[in-house]
Formats: C-alpha cells, sequence, structure tokens
C-alpha cells in the first residue's frame, strides 16, 4: 500500500484511489459536496475511497471538513451533491440507524442512566437480541476492552480511558463492517492517548474491522494509520500511506501539517528534469526537487530537520552557511538552531554528541532530493484551491 | 490519606508509635472540627437575619394558627362553672341539675362579660343552630335569679336535646380533635367511635378530591403542552431560544390577578374566545366556559405552564445532542432512542416540573373564586371562606393542616421515587 500515491489532477479537486483495492471501494466517496448554507462548502468535490479492512485517518485542522465527510458516512448529514455507496450501495437515503456503523464519539456519549453493561448491551436489544445472547456478547465486548469487572458501574464512575473503552466496546459489539471514531482521544492526557491508540490499533488488527478515524494530531495518525487523507478547506489535500505523506509531501501544506519542518522562500530559477535551482530570498542558492513548480514562480522549499546536517562536506549538495543560535536538549538527540544570513532560523536535528556551541559558524547541508520546492500561491491551500466560492 | 494510613502504621518501626500517632490523629481531627465549626457558625450569622425574619413571619404564625385546629380552649374558658360540674358526667342521658345552675351562672357571666357572642358562635360551629338558642336562654336568662334560673333554662329545649349536652361536655376539653375529624368529614358518635357524617353535611372530602383532580388535570395539560415546546427551545439556535424563553416568562413576569382577570374577558359568553369559536364554526351555540370547570383548568394551565416547563427545559439543555447521535448510530429508531435514551434523562426535570405545579396548584385561590363556579370552589377558598368570612379560624386551621399533610406526603412520595438530589427543581 505504501506504492499508493495521489496526485493532484489538472481540476485542482483531490482525487485518491487505493491502490489494493480491487474494483470498487469499500466505502466510496464520488464528488460529494456539502454546505449548510448554500454560498460556502465545508466539503467539496471530494472522491476518497476506503479499503474493507483498512485503518482510515482523517486528517486536518478543525474547519477542514473531516468531521462532516464523518457525519455525512455515519449518516448524520447529507451531501448537497454526490454519492456515497457502502458496499456498492448507495446509503444517502439511509439513515443512521439503518447503516450498521457503529461509532465512537468524541466525547464517548455514554449514557448516563444505563450500566455499563447496559450501555454495551443496547445496540444488541434495539437488534432484537434474546437476552442470552446479549449477556454473551456483552460480556466478550467488556472482556476485549478489559472491563469485565466494571459491568454493573455508571458511566460517571469510571476514568476517562474506561469511559473510551465502554464506548470502543459499545460500537464494536454488534459487528458492524464499519467503525468510526471522531477523535475520540482528545480529551485523554497524554500518555493514556498513547497506550489507547496502541489498543484501538490491537482491537483493529484483531477483528479486521474497517475503521475511519477523524484527528487532528499528526502524530496520531501516522502511528495508527494504514493510510491517512489529510483535509485542507474542505478538500483532501493528499491521500496516502504515512511514509508517503511523511517523506514526499506534495504540497507545502502538507509538508507543514505532517511532521516538523524547515521552509524557505524563494524563486524558482530554471527547473531541470525533476530538480530544480532556488534562488533564496535574502541570499544562498538551493538545489530541490520540483514539485509543481514552474520557472520563475514564487516557491517554499521544504526541508526535515533530520536531513539537515552541519558537516562541512559541500559534496552532498546544497551547503548554506549559518551561525548557531541555541541548542534544545530532547535527552536522545539535540536540536540546534541554526540562523541564516537573511535572519531565517533553521532547526537541525544532531545527535547529543554535537559540540558547536552559540555563535559559532556552521554550515548546513543537505541532499538536493530531501528538499522539495513548492508553488508557494498555493502553499496554505495544497492541492484544492481555495473555497469560498459563489453558487 | 486513608490509603497511606495502614501501611505507615503497620511498620514495625511506626508501631510503638502508633498511640502517639493516634492522640496527634485526634488532635488534628478535633481541629479540623473546631474550624468547620466556626465556619458554620460564620455562615449561619450571614443567615441569620433571614432566619430570623422566616421564624417571626412565618414559622411561628403557621405553628400557632394550625395549632388552633386541636387547641380550641373557647368553650372551656367561657364555661368554667359547667366544666367543672360535667367533670363526673358519664355522657349518657342528661346531667344533674346542678349542671343546669352552673350552665346558667356561666352563661350570665359571659352575658356580663360580653362574651355571650363569642361562645354562642363558638357552639354553633359544633352544633348547628345553638347560637339562637343560646342568645334566646341569655336574654330569659337577665331577669332570673337561682331556682329560677333553672327553671328558665329548663324551659328551653334546646337544653334538654340528647345531642346538647354530649357536645358541650366534648367542647370543654381544649384538645381537641373535632376539628380535624370535620375537616374530613368525620365525627365522633355516642358511643365514642368516629363515624361518617350524614352525606347532606359531608363537603370536604369532596373538595379535597375536587381540589387534587383540577391540580391532576392541569398539570398534565401543561406537561403536553410544555415538554414540545421545552424540547424546541432546547434545541433551536440560542438567539432564538432567547426569545423563546422570554416569550414564556413574560406572563410570568405579570400579577396572577392580571391573568385571571385577563381570562374572564376571554372566556365569558360574550367573549373573544367564544367569538372565535362560533366564527370558525367550532360550536353552534356559545359555551358557558366561565364559571366552569374547564374555563378554570384553561386558565390555571396558562399560569403555570412556566412552572412547569423551566425544570424540564433546564434539564433538556443539558443533554448533548451527541446523546441522540449515539442512539441512532447504535441502531436505534427515533421512537427507541427517544423513549430509552432521552425520555430517562429528562425525567427528573418532569418530575420537577409536575411536582412544582401540582403542588402550587392545590394551594390555588384567586382564579377558581374568579373563574370557578360554585362548584369548582377549591380547598383554598374553604380556608379563606373560614377565616373571613364565617369567623371559624379552627375548621380553616384544620383544613390546612390536612392540605400541609397531603402536600407533604406528596413531596415524601416524590423525593423517595426520584432521590431528592435527582430532583433539579431549577
Amino acid at each position: 500500500m505504501s506504492a499508493s500515491q495521489a496526485v493532484a489532477p489538472a481540476n485542482g479537486a483531490a482525487t485518491a484511489r487505493p491502490a489494493q483495492a480491487s474494483g470498487p471501494g469499500f466505502v466510496e466517496f464520488a464528488e460529494v459536496e456539502k454546505s449548510y448554507d448554500g454560498r460556502t462548502f465545508a466539503v467539496t468535490r471530494m472522491n476518497l475511497a476506503v479499503a474493507r479492512g483498512e485503518f482510515l485517518t482523517l486528517l486536518g485542522p478543525s474547519g477542514s471538513g473531516k468531521t462532516t465527510t464523518l457525519n455525512m458516512l455515519a449518516g448524520f448529514e447529507r451531501p448537497t451533491h454526490g454519492t456515497i455507496t457502502l458496499e456498492g450501495r448507495p446509503v444517502d437515503r439511509l439513515p443512521p440507524y439503518q447503516r450498521n456503523i457503529g461509532m465512537v464519539f468524541q466525547n464517548y456519549a455514554l449514557f448516563p442512566h444505563m450500566t455499563v453493561e447496559e450501555n454495551v448491551g443496547f445496540p444488541l436489544s434495539v437488534r432484537q437480541v434474546s437476552k442470552a445472547d446479549i449477556a454473551a456478547r456483552v460480556g466478550r465486548a467488556l472482556d476485549m476492552v478489559r472491563l469485565k469487572q466494571f459491568g454493573d458501574r455508571r458511566p460517571s464512575q469510571l476514568s476517562g480511558g474506561q469511559q473510551q473503552r465502554v464506548a470502543l466496546a459499545r460500537a464494536l459489539v454488534f459487528q458492524p463492517s464499519l467503525v468510526l471514531m471522531d477523535e475520540p482521544l482528545g480529551a485523554l492526557d497524554k500518555k493514556l492517548r498513547e497506550h489507547m491508540q496502541l489498543e484501538i490499533k490491537q482491537i483493529h488488527t484483531m477483528l479486521g474491522v474497517t475503521i475511519v478515524y477523524v484527528t487532528h494530531d499528526q502524530s496520531e495518525a501516522l502511528t495508527m494509520s494504514d493510510r491517512v487523507a489529510v483535509f485542507n478547506q474542505g478538500g483532501i489535500a493528499q491521500f496516502g500511506s504515512p511514509d508517503d505523506l511523511y517523506n514526499t509531501p506534495q504540497s507545502s501544506f502538507v509538508a507543514g501539517f505532517i511532521g516538523e519542518n524547515n521552509t524557505l522562500e524563494g524563486v524558482v530559477d530554471r527547473v531541470s528534469g525533476e530538480q530544480c535551482r532556488v534562488q533564496l530570498n535574502g541570499g544562498g542558492e538551493i538545489t530541490a526537487l520540483a514539485v509543481g513548480v514552474t520557472q520563475g514562480s514564487a516557491c517554499h522549499v521544504a526541508v526535515r530537520p533530520e536531513r539537515l546536517s552541519l558537516s562541512a562536506a559541500a559534496n552532498v549538495g546544497n551547503a548554506l552557511s549559518a551561525t548557531v543560535d541555541g541548542r534544545i536538549y530532547l535527552g536522545d538527540h539535540l536540536r540546534l538552531l541554526a540562523r541564516l544570513p537573511n535572519d531565517q532560523v533553521l532547526t537541525v536535528k544532531v545527535g547529543p554528541e554535537a559540540t558547536m556551541a552559540n555563535g559559532e559558524t556552521v554550515t548546513v547541508s543537505c541532499a538536493p532530493n530531501d528538499c522539495r520546492a513548492f508553488p508557494a500561491d498555493a502553499g496554505t491551500g495544497g492541492a484544492t484551491s481555495k473555497q469560498g466560492r459563489t453558487k | 490519606m486513608s490509603a497511606l494510613q495502614p501501611s505507615e502504621l503497620d511498620r514495625p518501626t511506626l508501631a510503638r508509635d502508633r498511640s502517639a500517632a493516634d492522640a496527634d490523629l485526634k488532635s488534628v481531627s478535633a481541629a479540623l472540627r473546631r474550624a468547620e465549626f466556626g465556619d458554620r457558625m460564620r455562615s449561619l450569622l450571614l443567615a441569620a437575619p433571614l432566619l430570623v425574619l422566616l421564624a417571626l413571619s412565618f414559622g411561628i404564625p403557621i405553628v400557632l394558627l394550625l395549632s388552633r385546629a386541636v387547641y380550641d380552649p373557647t368553650i372551656a374558658d367561657a364555661l368554667p362553672k359547667t366544666t367543672a360540674a360535667l367533670t363526673g358526667w358519664n355522657g349518657q342521658g342528661l346531667p344533674g341539675d346542678d349542671a343546669f345552675v352552673a350552665l346558667a351562672a356561666d352563661l350570665k357571666d359571659n352575658q356580663a362579660k360580653g362574651t355571650a357572642y363569642e361562645l354562642a358562635k363558638s357552639l354553633n360551629a359544633r352544633l348547628p343552630g345553638a347560637r339562637s338558642q343560646v342568645l334566646k336562654t341569655v336574654r330569659k336568662l337577665e331577669s332570673a335569679d337561682g331556682q329560677a334560673a333553672l327553671g328558665a333554662i329548663k324551659s328551653v329545649p334546646f337544653w334538654s336535646a340528647p345531642s346538647t349536652w354530649p357536645t358541650i361536655q366534648n367542647g370543654t376539653r381544649s384538645l381537641t380533635s373535632f376539628y380535624l375529624l370535620s375537616a374530613l368529614d368525620l365525627r365522633w358518635n355516642a358511643d365514642g367511635g368516629i363515624e361518617r357524617v350524614p352525606p347532606e353535611q359531608a363537603i370536604f372530602i369532596q373538595v379535597f378530591l375536587r381540589t387534587f383532580f383540577v391540580a391532576a388535570s392541569v398539570t398534565l395539560a401543561t406537561l403536553i403542552l410544555g415538554f414540545p415546546l421545552a424540547y424546541l427551545i432546547a434545541n433551536v439556535p440560542k438567539g432564538l431560544a432567547a426569545i423563546l424563553i422570554v416569550a414564556v416568562l413574560l406572563p410570568f413576569w405579570t400579577s396572577i390577578l392580571v391573568r385571571t382577570a385577563a381570562w374572564t374577558v376571554l372566556l365569558q359568553k360574550f367573549g373573544l374566545v367564544n367569538d372565535f369559536l362560533l366564527f370558525i364554526g367550532v360550536t353552534g351555540d356559545r359555551l358557558d366556559l366561565m364559571y366552569s370547570r374547564i374555563g378554570l383548568i384553561i386558565a390555571m394551565t396558562h399560569i403555570q405552564l412556566p412552572f412547569t416547563l423551566l425544570p424540564i427545559y433546564s434539564v433538556m439543555r443539558t443533554i448533548p445532542p451527541s446523546q441522540m447521535k449515539a442512539a441512532y448510530s447504535l441502531g436505534a429508531r427515533p421512537f427507541t432512542a427517544f423513549r430509552r435514551i432521552y425520555i430517562p434523562q429528562v425525567f427528573p426535570g418532569v418530575m420537577a416540573g409536575c411536582m412544582l405545579t401540582f403542588i402550587l396548584c392545590l394551594g390555588y385561590y384567586i382564579t377558581p373564586a374568579l373563574i370557578g363556579g360554585a362548584s369548582d370552589q377549591l380547598i383554598s377558598n374553604f380556608i379563606a371562606n373560614y377565616v373571613n368570612v364565617e369567623l371559624n379560624w379552627e375548621m380553616a386551621a384544620a383544613l390546612s393542616f390536612i392540605l400541609l399533610v397531603f402536600t407533604l406526603a406528596l413531596f415524601g412520595i416524590f423525593a423517595r421515587v426520584l432521590g431528592l438530589d435527582r430532583l433539579k427543581l431549577v
């Protein structure tokens, strides 16, 4: 699946097709649009296919349309245009209670007047499952999230993490083929969140269920997902594996949103094949991979802190002279702040043994293939054009 | 603290210090108690003016008034000689002549003191028709002394009627259950047992039942009208919700007297409601909405609506929309989700609102007095009548006492069923 890679088509709307899915996807969005007021679009012309059994994350800043997308899939919102299909069947006219999709909410939405067992048993009891059957399946579901002994408690008597696990058990107990999760770990502290990430991942592997997961936390998306759709301003900026997104971002937005990045502004001097030569603002020149840039246009060059090095060897390609402006100690490594002559500060990740002192002059270098030059005008817009067009 | 304590004390090196530690703990908790006591006193002091005001203007008058229901010394005070003469009497037939003589002397004393009318009224409450007999006897006694007085009193047949002397004897006991029993249409019979009063004298049970029926009808009507409105207000955008809340509260800020008067204008025979009903052709004739049960319930429902609605609304507002979304996503149809997820969560608010309205309706006075007909008067109207017109405060106290007991019992049942802490009044 790492081979799958999104390409920005000429019309500006992002199209993403899973490489592994044969035939139509398990879930498919075709040209889906959603507008609340008829003028601005929460989601524009979105095409997205989810393969059976995969863990797909919708990642983006708030207001980027990811939750709207999830709500349309769950049935809480109707698309104003386009079709959503689930297992080849259009579901646009299907109310949420007929979609058989499990959902975990941001604040869990456990029923406060029911015990843990009654909460988990609720989806079964509305499906007219027999009492004995419910008890057995609720028991297994609570076992899976290791809450068997808390069955007769009320949700308010549980900790945040435990409530989260009850919500998970409740969304899985009726064996939906698709489970949606809307920032389920947002309310937990960092340590618990990391623990729950692993737990959810394990359950996904164990049950083979398809999960569509919404988050604004890029590290969570990278940790958990098979594939990630990066949302920006109502459209998909890029769709691919975590590896793709991190190493070959297709836009300045994705490069900036996923992981850490240094951005250098400049003008494209000339494009030759895959590479281009960029004249940096404030002096200096750099060779970078050309990602949709044309000669003479303003561009952003993105380079990861760990791809920069402070060796003086000039044979690696680009070399910029800079002054050490600060050291940030992080235990297993050091971050050096290197100030360029134009006063821009680059972050460089080096080993903890690095000895450079503040004020020392160094040469920052990197390979041209680690630098990616994106058009500056679409800098934050990603592959999708600006929204807010009128109908 | 409590989690740490045992393990620390169980350490062998610390065990010998245990008693010292215990003593320390005791002094710490004593100091804590002292500090808390001081805090409590200070906060009590802040509330003291209110508490004093409540005690003086509310607590003490209520206790004094209610005590009249069981303590009535009027007859005993007015007839001290008769009271003494009747101490040995067994209540059968007529008492001896000494009782008649004592009564004559007491009546003359009362006449001299100017308290004869009061006595006559008090006896009349227990023995209908006694007032005129007492006053007549007093007039006859004016010119009679000694043996003549005995003759004068015996010449009035009222004093030889079989029910007169047992009633007087009963009346001479200051602590009495007479009024409380009367308030429940009961009385002592000649054998010392409790019996129902004859149907033509029974009124209060019917009035209590009527009061409960009207209160229940109004409660149900406000719930049926208020629940959907509360749901609407809780689920529309904030600005619109504020406008709707003001619309609900606006009549709430008007005097109850004004609103009742407005309803009399609307409901009368040639009023707007009848005009409208005729205009749209629902009825062929003008309805008697004024001075009727239905008019009373309509007006009371209008006045009580905010009381039922606001507690329900305040609970509904706390239920996040994700609750219903979750129910839908788990496969519940809208009605199932409503019944199993929404209703149980708003139930405390519904109970609080209904209880508030029901209990307030039990005490309604102005609206039934102005809109209800003669057969629509509630228990408060009777209490007011006894206080203002009949000047029989004992009966008023007894009826109030019964009403208070019913209301408290009802509140107790509500609290028991629901738990007082779950009752969301505001």
